[in-house]
């Protein structure tokens, strides 16, 4: 074997050894590296009322509901499998739609209702123009649920 | 290929190739920018802020494919003691830097309206801020070296083991919950509209080609100051 063969094999061999440890231990780090919980997460690992926590998850349609001071807003953030009922209180973001992706800090009550102190809106990867808006375009966008697996 | 790693021979090409991609890439650049920031459709929930696009997703292509080019390039000085690769690996560092820089800003102006922040520390948007922080490592690690024209083998690994981040942030929005959302354009097809889907295409190419300009540019720099420094050495020795 030629000495540069033998130097590319080392090289390559030391590029896929290091990309499978540290590919593993980004693996490894699933739980911990997570942005938010899932409803179900919540559901499978009840975290303890009044710890700070974040959730994730869809608006459920027609769950939106205003109070009458006009800045509280209740809500249900679903994954496909479980619900969490939320309450906030502030001024929402524009992206935040029945539908939607959304992720809300705060914490659990005793009672179950999650009290948002912030919400984010979390945007999806389809990207339709205002003027196709509710045109069926199952040919060209995802229709799954793209926020929870 | 081996022709061309002879530094004469590459230079003859690169001088050319330097305008051409300059030229092309400002006039794809000023054509995809226009149509996009123009004449393409505001996004139905986004609105106008949709646009940061033309520019966010080209920065962040290329502040991915220059470390994987610095990965490659470090592999070949490795295993052939190509200089030019070396040389070429060093190129990309700075440019690299600054179109990760590019992405992670676009990308927080574009969050502030879309997602209602200006910063998260999400899966994606961290692994590309280490992306930044290991382009600074090697730059640092490259002009310490003190290796002239390119740069020490200990650089070169270094170039190797970044390489890791790469599938690390293409993975990060699937592995993770993230808030970033995942892949629009996959190998299964787009979920970008093909209004929105054109003047991205054309930016993309127009930075590439102005992002290889850029480095042929400095590796053009990078072999002139060394012939420079063995021109001086030989008249001091006379």
């Amino acid at each position: 074997m030629k000495a540069k063969h033998q130097r590319l094999t080392l090289a390559v061999l030391a590029l896929v050894a290091l990309l499978g440890a540290g590919l593993l231990a980004a693996f490894a780090l699933q739980d911990q590296a997570n942005y938010f919980y899932t409803p179900s997460d919540i559901v499978a690992k009840k975290p303890a009322a009044g710890k700070a926590i974040r959730l994730g998850g869809m608006v459920e349609e027609g769950s939106i509901r205003h109070d009458t001071d006009g800045v509280t807003v209740n809500f249900i953030v679903q994954d496909g499998t479980a619900q969490q009922a939320v309450i906030y209180t502030g001024i929402t973001p524009d992206l935040f739609v029945e539908g939607s992706g959304v992720v809300a800090d705060g914490k659990l009550t005793s009672d179950g209702v999650f009290v948002a102190d912030s919400l984010l809106a979390k945007h999806d990867e389809n990207y339709i123009p205002r003027e196709l808006e509710g045109i069926d375009m199952t040919g060209n966008m995802t229709k799954t649920d793209t926020l929870v697996e | 290929m081996h022709a061309y790693a002879n530094p004469t021979r590459f230079l003859s090409l690169a001088r050319p190739l330097t305008l051409w991609f300059l030229v092309v890439g400002i006039l794809l650049i000023g054509c995809g920018s226009i149509y996009g920031l123009l004449y393409a459709p505001a996004d139905r929930l986004m609105g106008d802020s949709v646009r940061i696009l033309y520019i966010h997703v080209p920065t962040v292509w290329l502040a991915m494919g220059g470390w994987t080019a610095i990965a490659i390039a470090s592999i070949v000085q490795i295993a052939w003691r190509h200089p030019l690769a070396a040389v070429a690996a060093r190129a990309v560092a700075v440019p690299g830097a600054l179109f990760t820089a590019l992405g992670l800003i676009t990308g927080s102006i574009w969050a502030r309206p879309t997602w209602g922040t200006w910063w998260v520390w999400d899966g994606r948007v961290t692994s590309v801020l280490v992306l930044f922080f290991l382009y600074l490592a090697y730059i640092a690690l490259a002009s310490a070296s003190g290796e002239k024209g390119g740069v020490s083998r200990v650089t070169a690994i270094f170039g190797i083991v970044g390489a890791i981040n790469i599938p690390i942030i293409n993975r990060s929005v699937i592995w993770w919950n993230s808030l970033h959302q995942k892949a629009s354009i996959t190998v299964s097809g787009s979920s970008i509209d093909t209004a929105f889907l054109w003047p991205l295409a054309i930016n993309v190419i127009g930075f590439s080609l102005v992002f290889g300009a850029i480095v042929l540019m400095r590796m053009r720099g990078i072999l002139a100051e060394t012939k420079v420094e063995a021109r001086l050495k030989r008249m001091a020795a006379e």
